[in-house]
């Protein structure tokens, strides 16, 4: 049984693929969530990663941050080993996992304008980033306040600033609703046009042109 | 893309821990509160006698340190890793040296600082003897933070154990023994007007090691635990 089907061919690894993975082994929980897995990612690219429940998708993503370790195989960014370039790999990455990292005890604008200041970006724009995610006027209200959705457009609100070229999004529509998804498609259509990339995962379908979107599907392997 | 220095990733991220701490304030009250309530109990408990107190004040005062110290532990990377921000953190193009150390350096202003504020005061309560003041004040300056850089070890290996915290004591009170003994002896020295250099210099033998080599243990474990 094949795990693996990628629907898109796209060629081997070359040096002008932002992210590449080779031969990467995940095995979780002594069960082999995939095997031998080749993607590469190049400017321009939006991927969806698909498959049930449990088939590896946040696994993949995260060993794809460099936040998991794979059994096996590695990750190239620009051609190199993203362990031999943390900082710059770094610089050039936003990821958003389940969790969205957004703290109770401050305020919507706090935790922006952190997330922002530490990845390296202006720190100021905190305030008119919030209006793009529809939080005009829950800037000061602290995050314990806000609903669940309200926290992953926080999160999710460092999209609009970013300066990095690959996004790995973790379910990024959890809890937003359809006219915030709308949006968040076309940035991505904008990022993947001015040269970026977008790895995502989601169980919606997506609205953007189908020629655009790469998919990978995992399959959920039982043994 | 503009790269924040060093010093001012150091910064932001204290910045925000005391920020978060002042507005959450129970966690520096609580392990503050413990630290009196059991330095207080003591003279009920064994008696007032100024003797009997004055040779137990020292290890009194440094126990009650120890455990308050253990109790505020959690706090340095629980919530970070149960919403998120622990991961944003490692991912962030700075080095985790310097985020590990921003984070237990501010730990240390929350818990470790008041402490040895408070200390001289609850002394008195304890008949310390005058000539030990100065070597519990320096004691306890060299050693909270070696209480707070150690412990950050034991939280970086627990953090992802959902019930780590038998787990916790266990890895990090015989890494705390050391620094108990040699404070102790140095304070008790002091009381009987002897030099207690020795002791002092075995403190701060140990508060640089672990300044140095506890971030990288930290970001190692850090690295583990969210994998």
């Amino acid at each position: 049984m094949s795990n693996l089907n990628i629907e898109n061919k796209t060629t081997s690894t070359n040096n002008d693929s932002l992210l590449s993975a080779n031969n990467l082994t995940c095995i979780r929980e002594e069960r082999v969530l995939f095997e031998d897995l080749n993607l590469s990612i190049f400017p321009g690219d939006i991927l969806q990663i698909e498959g049930p429940n449990g088939a590896g998708k946040t696994s993949l993503m995260r060993i794809l941050a460099g936040l998991s370790q794979p059994y096996d195989g590695d990750i190239h960014f620009q051609g190199k080993s993203i362990t031999d370039q943390r900082e710059l790999f770094h610089q050039n990455l936003l990821y958003l996992g389940h969790l969205p990292g957004v703290k109770d005890e401050l305020t919507a604008q706090e935790n922006l304008a952190f997330n922002l200041a530490l990845h390296g970006l202006d720190a100021s724009t905190a305030e008119s980033t919030l209006t793009e995610v529809n939080l005009l006027g829950f800037e000061d209200a602290l995050a314990s306040h806000l609903s669940a959705g309200q926290h992953r457009r926080i999160a999710l609100s460092r999209l609009w600033q970013s300066q990095a070229k690959i996004w790995i999004l973790d379910e990024p529509f959890t809890a937003i609703d359809k006219l915030g998804v709308e949006k968040l498609e076309q940035l991505f259509l904008q990022h993947a046009d001015n040269g970026g990339c977008v790895i995502l995962t989601t169980h919606q379908d997506l609205s953007l042109p189908a020629e655009r979107v790469k998919k990978v599907s995992l399959a959920y392997r039982f043994y | 893309m503009t790269q924040l220095s060093y010093r001012a990733a150091f910064a932001l991220i204290v910045k925000r821990d005391l920020r978060i701490a002042f507005r959450h304030r129970d966690d520096i009250i609580n392990p503050l509160l413990f630290f009196i309530i059991v330095v207080t109990l003591f003279p009920l408990g064994v008696g007032p006698e100024s003797t009997m107190l004055s040779r137990i004040a020292p290890g009194i005062i440094w126990v009650a340190a120890l455990l308050s110290t253990l109790l505020s532990l959690d706090r340095l990377f629980k919530s970070d890793h149960a919403d998120g921000s622990l991961e944003q953190m490692l991912l962030s193009p700075h080095p985790i040296f310097i985020l590990v150390l921003a984070k237990i350096v501010a730990h240390w202003l929350l818990t470790g600082l008041p402490l040895i504020l408070i200390a001289p005061l609850l002394a008195v309560l304890l008949h310390l003897q005058e000539s030990s003041y100065i070597a519990l004040m320096l004691t306890l300056l060299l050693g909270t933070p070696i209480l707070s850089l150690l412990g950050a070890i034991g939280v970086a290996l627990t953090v992802g154990i959902k019930k780590g915290g038998v787990l916790l004591s266990l890895l990090v009170l015989p890494l705390y023994i050391p620094v108990l003994i040699f404070a102790t002896s140095a304070i008790d020295t002091a009381g009987m007007n002897l030099p207690y250099n020795g002791q002092l210099a075995i403190i701060a033998a140990i508060f640089f090691a672990s300044l140095t080599l506890a971030p990288f243990a930290v970001s190692a474990a850090l690295k583990v635990s969210t994998n």
